[in-house]
């Protein structure tokens, strides 16, 4: 277990797009800011974002956790919602459960975990039907290829 | 190019950035889907879209895109061009339609971010 060098949990509101996205900005700035490299800052923005997404157009409510070590940046998502209750069709690219709230603002097209998952280097989602939804990811600070 | 030439091209109207018209690309990225935007937009590109909601601001911001086209003469709410402001990013708005934007700056020298799916472009040198 290497040490943590940065950690921040980040409550996100379920229901409205109104700040949708602010928390992911925030991540991209702190990342940029303690140097981290730029790739993996932007796969991990655009994690949060999806991440964030995700609550805003399912869950009541949830909570980013972004922690940073000298070998990865982890974020996690954690709501309190519906849950998913088959994991591996929401992970097939084109299945939505999206409302046309979310379609609107040019998501729900199921594109949401899988882009977690293109964009991560580990991934793993457990949820509990009628309780809510856990994605952990893990982005590694050496860059493959 | 710059987006100053990308204006004209376009006959856009610059709504947020109208200092920011120096600024140099080489790439796009045409969607209305930001989920897509997010899978293969690469950084410093355009991105040439008819959605107008503040994600789109949020997406460009999170892609680093270095400015956003509103095509097919969209008017965007008060809370976008807000946002793009406080996030300095230029917007510009065309009545041109995708298809049309696409083809116009593509025949000018601006190419795709990426060509296909699956494919990379060669680096062309952007700068974030």
């Amino acid at each position: 277990m290497s040490e943590i060098r940065y950690e921040n949990f980040f409550p996100i509101e379920g229901g409205t797009f109104v700040n949708a996205g602010d928390v992911s900005s925030r991540i991209k700035s702190i990342l940029k800011n303690l140097g981290v490299g730029s790739e993996v800052v932007r796969r991990a923005a655009i994690i949060a974002y999806e991440s964030e997404i995700n609550i805003v157009s399912y869950a009541l409510r949830g909570t980013i956790r972004l922690s940073v070590t000298p070998d990865a940046v982890c974020i996690e998502a954690k709501d309190e919602g519906p849950g998913i209750p088959d994991i591996e069709l929401a992970m097939q690219e084109g299945f939505s459960t999206a409302t046309p709230m979310v379609r609107e603002m040019g998501f729900g097209a199921g594109m949401g975990l899988s882009n977690i998952k293109k964009f991560s280097d580990s991934l793993e989602i457990t949820s509990e039907v009628g309780q809510g939804t856990h994605v952990k990811t893990r982005i590694n600070m050496a860059e493959a290829g | 190019m710059t987006l100053a030439e990308i204006r004209d091209i376009l006959d856009a109207e610059v709504l947020v950035g109208s200092d920011e018209l120096g600024k140099e690309v080489k790439t796009a990225f045409s969607a209305d889907l930001m989920s897509d935007v997010l899978a293969f937009a690469k950084p410093g590109s355009l991105l040439l879209t008819g959605l107008t909601n503040p994600q789109v601001v949020r997406t460009s911001d999170i892609l680093d895109i270095a400015a956003i086209i509103l095509v097919r003469g969209k008017v965007p709410p008060a809370e976008t061009v807000r946002l793009a402001k406080e996030l300095k990013i230029p917007i510009l708005r065309t009545r041109y339609i995708l298809f049309e934007t696409s083809g116009r700056l593509h025949e000018k020298g601006i190419v795709g971010c990426i060509e296909k799916v699956g494919g990379d472009r060669v680096d062309v040198g952007n700068k974030i």
